[in-house]
């Protein structure tokens, strides 16, 4: 399997262990991943404030870029998905936007068809019949007894009609995924909520509020750890865990993976390799279920 | 035979709600509404909530199925019961009255709020005040909104912050921002990017999800932001990061996340430090906290512990490959 590996910004930046993590269990289940060295920034849906049509020409170039090289184009970021799927949707449903929108990238050399290939976030891949069959075959450290709760981040899920998963309301891809590896998934109602990442600027208090009830509901939800597949999911549940007024309140903390490092966890990479003591928050219960593993 | 387990709620002879579970077989084809109906008709009369025309039009039917918001009267029972079960609840992020009749006055203050009127030139004109196909696009969505609230209920930050104005006032204020014979779109969008307004909405695309109009509240607050940093409407953490950011992507293709927290708080070229001074000023002046500062002060904590763990991004801030082509699609589009 090759694909062409949209990387975003944040996992060059502040989570640059999602990076290493994905390229780490890419090589372990023998996907190839060619990283879009020149692809621009999706945007976040931040651009597209300042400019809807910027932002979809730059996710236009980006698209054709992967339509060039031939090869389907994988996300390993929630909002990347999102963003990127919500231009190609624009695109491919009004021809005389597109029209337009490549004769902005004309003179890079680069023209965006569309229908060509498909854009999937890993996780996506991974949750197909035939993805839980691979992961399945290539487990070697089965995570048993291990209680994960997904987060799959808003943009994936919604719009319904651009999302990849069947029952957006009530997706399981990423429940399917941790049971193919051993692990035993938490259902809770806030899995499908928003972290509060986009507003820690704006209003910092609902933001926190936001994660804070998120994670409480997957903590008394029994998980021991939460997964996810945003990295700003990531940044806003762990690097301002420790400002959580609510969680600082029931006393409460739970890491937070991102979903190619618990992946990878399963298929016999250590927790050192996946750089999983770079993120800001640990529990003695994870790391004791991480030694029990065999793991840490 | 479905089950359809209602919220029970009447504080006159209970003070707790309860789920009550009636058993209905709905005949193929008719609505959630009408099962209701049924319910209510042959086996409990007291049962309450709203509705009147059965068709998506008049907006009061709406209530919370399998968690989330819909139009009783616009969904087949069919297609909400899963598992021979439907779960019924009032709409959330309001008060609930009786069973799934709730509260709305908080809905419609904040609709107030948004000055929910066209308010044109005084000079009138000699017939009706024309508009365009074009122009009149702009604010076809917004239109259609029926006052439902299902967008309410849902919405992520009204769960954590009443102050928000929430999706239907920001959908209705589009209605009004992009109206080409409004004269109040400069005095608008200034109110709109006050805190509780469109920087608070936190891009979770429940109101998208559940809005069953063209209305779709996301896209709208969308709409109004890009009309707020058009007007110059710049003096903000909303329209600083945004600003910020984009120029951060003309500049390298990616994101500089190191720049972006410090920009978004103020330090944002001369004439916003200029401000951003004026204002902090004129603040501490009247005895309040600069927000400055509080802004500083809350960046320091993360920042420390993210550079103790090694995750502070690059300071050598690397441009993507080919980035002049993504310098030239922003010149191109005089971005
Ligand atoms: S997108 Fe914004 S307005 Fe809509 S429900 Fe989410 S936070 Fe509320
Ligand atoms: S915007 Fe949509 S969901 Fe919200 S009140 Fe109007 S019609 Fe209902
Ligand atoms: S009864 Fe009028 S919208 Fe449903």
């Amino acid at each position: 399997m090759k694909f062409a590996l949209f990387t975003g910004c944040v996992s060059k930046g502040a989570t640059r262990e999602l990076m290493v993590s994905t390229m780490k269990t890419a090589e372990a289940l023998g996907i190839d991943f060619v990283e879009m060295k020149s692809a621009a920034c999706c945007g976040a849906g931040v651009v597209s404030e300042q400019s809807p049509i910027l932002a979809d020409a730059l996710n236009a170039r980006s698209l054709a870029i992967a339509e060039e090289q031939n090869l389907d184009m994988v996300t390993i970021c929630s909002t990347c998905q999102g963003i990127l799927k919500k231009s190609e949707c624009k695109l491919d449903s009004d021809e005389e936007y597109k029209e337009k929108v490549n004769y902005v990238l004309k003179e890079g050399g680069h023209q965006y068809t569309g229908g060509k290939i498909k854009l999937k976030h890993f996780a996506n891949i991974l949750a197909t019949p035939e993805g839980l069959e691979m992961l399945k075959s290539k487990v070697v450290r089965p995570l048993e007894g291990l209680k994960v709760a997904a987060f799959y981040g808003c943009y994936v899920l919604r719009p319904s009609e651009q999302s990849e998963y069947d029952d957006p309301d009530n997706p399981t891809g990423m429940e399917d995924i941790f049971e193919a590896l051993g692990a035993t998934p938490v259902y809770y109602e806030s899995r499908v909520k928003c972290c509060g990442f986009p507003i820690v600027m704006m209003n910092k208090k609902a933001s926190h509020d936001m994660a804070g009830n998120a994670l409480a509901d997957a903590i008394q939800s029994g998980a021991d750890v939460v997964v996810t597949g945003c990295p700003l999911c990531h940044l806003s549940l762990d690097s301002y865990q420790p400002e959580i007024d609510k969680l600082k309140q029931l006393g409460y903390s739970v890491p937070i993976l991102h979903l190619p490092q618990l992946v990878a966890l399963a298929l016999g990479i250590d927790s050192k390799e996946l750089e999983i003591h770079k993120h800001i928050v640990s529990t003695p219960n994870f790391e004791n279920k991480l030694a029990k593993l065999g793991a840490a | 035979m479905a089950t359809f387990k209602i919220k029970r709620y009447n504080p006159e002879i209970q003070r707790e709600p309860y789920y009550e579970e009636f058993q209905y077989d709905p005949p193929e084809g008719t609505t959630l509404l009408d099962s209701l109906n049924e319910i209510k008709w042959t086996q409990d009369g007291t049962l309450s909530y709203r509705m009147s025309c059965r068709s998506a039009i008049c907006g009061s039917c709406a209530v919370k199925a399998n968690g989330h918001a819909i139009l009783a009267c616009q969904r087949q029972a069919e297609h909400v019961i899963k598992n021979d079960t439907v779960v019924l609840e009032p709409l959330g992020n309001m008060k609930p009255i009786k069973d799934l009749v709730v509260d709305f006055d908080p809905f419609w203050e904040k609709i107030n709020k948004v000055t929910p009127y066209l308010k044109p030139e005084e000079t009138k004109p000699e017939k009706e005040r024309h508009q365009s196909q074009a122009q009149f696009s702009i604010i076809d969505d917004s239109s259609t909104c029926i006052m439902c609230g299902a967008c309410y209920s849902d919405c992520n930050v009204l769960e954590v912050d009443d102050n928000f104005l929430g999706p239907a006032a920001l959908a209705k204020a589009q209605r009004f921002v992009g109206d080409s014979r409004d004269k109040d779109r400069k005095a608008r969008v200034e109110q709109l990017s006050e805190p509780g307004g469109i920087w608070d909405c936190t891009h979770c695309g429940e109101c998208v999800e559940r809005c069953p109009k063209p209305a779709e509240p996301f896209h709208r607050i969308k709409e109004i932001m890009t009309v707020a940093l058009e007007e110059g409407v710049h003096n903000n953490n909303g329209a600083r990061h945004a600003l910020s950011f984009t120029k951060s992507i003309k500049h390298s293709g990616r994101l500089n996340e190191n720049v972006l927290p410090v920009e978004s708080i103020g330090f944002l070229g001369v004439k916003g430090i200029v401000n951003l001074v004026q204002d902090n000023l004129k603040m501490l002046m009247q005895g309040k906290v600069p927000t400055v500062i509080k802004d500083v002060f809350g960046l320091i904590p993360v920042g420390l512990r993210m550079l103790k763990k090694g995750k502070i991004p690059p300071i050598i801030h690397h441009s993507v490959d080919d980035v002049d082509d993504v310098k030239r699609i922003f010149k191109e589009l005089k971005q």
